[in-house]
């Protein structure tokens, strides 16, 4: 045996095994059937799932621009932004969501096979937001009042308000405004019953920095009102009308600087509605405000699987074309690089599950697409061998002179497409990221296979025997 | 035999300046009609159980939702795609509510793009677009460098860029026609595919100009028109196969693949196989006309 019949036999081990690591279920059936006829007890090859995007397995991606206006710490705001839904996410029962910071104050929500998407908005939205107020100055709140009335003048004239300089001035509370103080700082939130008055109130105990904090707001607002809102209104029903709107205010007034970090909040409260706030303070109030999605997308279960079926029947008749065209007009050079084709695609799947690479169908366009392409090398060698033939040099140093040569054309064009990939993959958006990732991975494996793959098959089977059957060339 | 491909390339310049002009031509008159994810908008797809209802009664039933101009497209079977301004997810669950009342329908998909993600989107491709092409012509012009005489190397990055031009610009003709006459958007998919047109077009035109290096270095600088011609005819074969079999992947998606990647191979096929085109007939007979060109300025 020759150097090259190892790694001819290399190479058979790799396809073999990226082939049954990209597809297992032929080679686990029939271990299960020899498992069963001979009562042996073969492993199976471990099996791994393909990562699919939501744009074939269905279920809904949103995108939430979060409000870091507020905030000094703008990563570590998002970070915990995150880490809160993605708790919510999973109580929700989510399998495999995905949750990530986008930009600096994005976050992307993706939710497998969630159906129920206001539900999931509800869920993710509705997470408390818990805030602090103090008391605007006089000073400070004529501005606003001053603009609301101006805005309410004009509303009734029918005139655009939008069109009013600083308008969202009149958006702002005239009165209180936000302190540092957020549920942020929240470390757990408690209900108890008032031995004396045997009303309900809500505890509320702050971490280290909160406690910090309020103390510092309690000490500079004595003998004035402090305002908590939940989720940008009156934490409880304040005047007691059954609804929480903005006559509610519920802003108990501050007796003595406090410190310890432990706040009550009292009032004509039901346990219920003590407990309902309690729970959802602890399971999570959001550092920062985000609003609605600005970005939503809902896939239905039924269309994703539709289309990755049809774009896998199409990447399937698509190989079997290449592989015919590469046979009728190369013959048995031909028959080598269908062979490395396949190789090709066996090895780039292996590669998508080992990664793991989420398949979207952009991501399947473009490994299609790289079917097509992956040939490319090889014609442009196997044309230089004809040509090489022809100007009468022998089998082997055709052969060799065909990589040779054709090797500038291949890594430049090569190159230049892998380019583009990462200008697509650095600058474009998650489908086109998608799309320039796999193609990128294909043009690479297939340099791999159209070069390295199809010399070795030739090496091993055109001989000095071939030069009988140079037609086949 | 020899072909000799740059003996008529005024003929080739005049076709494809006209199919240039018609693709600009059509640009002004038609515009291009851009997909939700660069302008911001809602779009949904439904499909009816037994029959769609007509356009009329689904506009009339959408009337009071406000929805600006809606948008609504048949695809295959009983299915419908409606697009119209923005809306939460209470309204959508509203109009899916509206339409189900017309005949009992199921929700395929829904997306909502907000105003300020579609210009984001926009910024971004914009960049993309202009990277790439700063990148292909500074390596070309690069990958070109030794190659001084006759032709500058600077050259052949030029005449490429020119085919790259032509070949992104008839596919963007097209779809504006397409859009104009069937509502066909102009969809990242879409966007992709011009760029990967880019790296492909110059692929095929990198092939035939290094083959033309080559044959400069083997042969000397003389006749420098028979040695593009030549070159042309030795990559003939490789440009043939190298597009055919790109192709019929192509083609195989476009009549059997998912509805999200028909229009991202049509584009392609015709990307690709004007960057065929151009390749041989443009960009080689370009180097061609400009050697004349300046040895007529010399003389």
């Amino acid at each position: 045996m020759q150097q090259k019949h190892y790694i001819f036999i290399g190479v058979l081990v790799l396809a073999v095994l990226a082939g049954i690591f990209a597809y297992p279920n032929y080679f686990n059936n029939s271990v299960d059937f020899l498992n069963h006829k001979l009562s042996w007890t073969l492993p199976h090859f471990p099996e791994k799932p393909y990562v699919l995007g939501l744009d074939l397995q269905g279920g809904v991606s949103l995108v939430y621009q979060a409000d870091l206006s507020q905030t000094a710490d703008k990563t570590g705001a998002m970070s915990g932004l995150r880490d809160i839904i993605e708790r919510r996410v999973n109580m929700f029962g989510v399998s495999e969501p995905i949750i990530q910071i986008q930009g600096q104050d994005r976050l992307v929500v993706e939710l497998p096979g969630v159906t129920d998407v206001q539900q999931a908005i509800q869920m993710i939205g509705q997470t408390p937001y818990l805030e602090f107020d103090e008391q605007r100055t006089e000073a400070e709140s004529k501005p606003i009042l001053d603009k609301i009335k101006e805005i309410q003048a004009a509303q009734e004239k029918k005139e655009d308000i939008t069109k009013i300089k600083d308008w969202t001035l009149a958006l702002q509370n005239p009165y209180f405004k936000p302190t540092e103080l957020t549920g942020k700082y929240l470390k757990s939130a408690t209900v108890t019953a008032d031995q004396i008055t045997g009303k309900y109130r809500i505890d509320l105990q702050f971490d280290d920095a909160g406690a910090k904090i309020f103390a510092d707001v309690t000490g500079r607002n004595i003998k004035k009102p402090i305002a908590i809102y939940l989720d940008g209104a009156s934490i409880i029903d304040a005047n007691g009308d059954g609804k929480i709107d903005n006559q509610d205010i519920y802003a108990p007034i501050v007796q003595d600087k406090i410190t310890g970090g432990r706040a009550q909040i009292t009032g004509d409260i039901s346990v219920a509605t003590a407990t309902t706030i309690a729970s959802r303070l602890n399971s999570g109030a959001l550092p920062v405000k985000i609003g609605n999605p600005i970005s939503q997308e809902t896939v239905g279960p039924t269309l994703g699987s539709v289309s990755l079926q049809k774009s896998l029947m199409a990447g399937i008749y698509g190989l079997l074309a290449v592989v015919a065209f590469m046979i009728i007009f190369y013959r048995f050079p031909g028959l080598l690089a269908s062979i490395a084709l396949v190789i090709y695609v066996a090895i780039t799947l292996a590669i998508f599950k080992l990664i793991p690479v989420t398949m979207s169908m952009s991501g399947i366009g473009g490994f299609v697409l790289s079917i097509g392409m992956a040939v490319d090398a090889n014609i442009l060698i196997f044309a230089r061998m004809k040509e090489e033939i022809k100007s009468g040099k022998g089998l082997s140093q055709a052969i060799d002179e065909g990589f040779r040569r054709a090797w500038p054309s291949i890594r430049d064009s090569n190159f230049n497409s892998l380019i583009v990939c990462a200008i697509l993959f650095l600058v474009a958006t998650s489908f086109i990221k998608g799309f320039a990732f796999t193609l990128a991975l294909g043009i690479l494996v297939s340099l791999f296979s159209a070069i390295f793959i199809t010399r070795i098959l030739l090496m091993i089977f055109v001989g000095p025997r071939f030069e009988k059957f140079k037609w086949l060339l | 035999m020899t072909i000799n491909f740059t003996k008529y390339s005024t003929f080739y310049y005049v076709i494809s300046g006209l199919l240039i002009v018609a693709a600009i031509v059509s640009l002004f008159m038609f515009g291009l009609k851009f997909g939700i994810e660069f302008i911001g908008g809602s779009s949904m797809q439904v499909e009816f159980q037994k029959d769609r209802p007509s356009n009329e009664a689904i506009q009339k039933a959408l009337k009071s939702f406000n929805l600006g101009d809606i948008t609504i497209q048949p695809t295959q079977g009983t299915g419908t795609v409606l697009q119209f301004k923005g809306v939460d997810e209470a309204t959508h669950q509203k109009i899916l509510a509206e339409l189900k009342k017309l005949n009992s329908a199921t929700e395929k998909s829904f997306q909502y793009i907000g105003p300020s993600i579609g210009q984001e989107l926009r910024n971004k491709t914009e960049l993309a677009i202009v990277l790439a092409l700063l990148a292909i012509t500074l390596y070309i012009a690069f990958a070109f460098r030794k190659v001084s005489k006759p032709v500058n190397s600077w050259k052949y990055g030029i005449t490429s860029l020119i085919a790259l031009f032509h070949d992104v610009l008839i596919p963007i003709g097209v779809f504006s026609i397409l859009g104009r006459l069937y509502n066909v958007e102009i969809t990242i998919p879409i966007v992709a595919a011009l760029l990967t047109i880019l790296g492909f077009s110059v692929h095929d035109t990198i092939v035939i100009f290094d083959r033309i290096r080559e044959n400069i270095l083997r042969k000397g600088m003389g006749q420098f028109e028979e040695t593009v011609n030549w070159s042309l005819n030795q990559t003939l074969g490789r440009s043939i196969s190298t597009v055919l079999t790109v192709e019929l992947v192509l083609i195989s998606l476009y009549f059997l693949g998912g509805e999200t990647l028909k229009y991202f191979a049509l584009t392609l096929i015709i990307g690709i196989t004007s960057g065929a085109y151009s390749s041989i007939f443009i960009a080689s007979p370009l180097l061609v006309s400009w050697y004349k060109w300046s040895l007529k300025r010399v003389n």
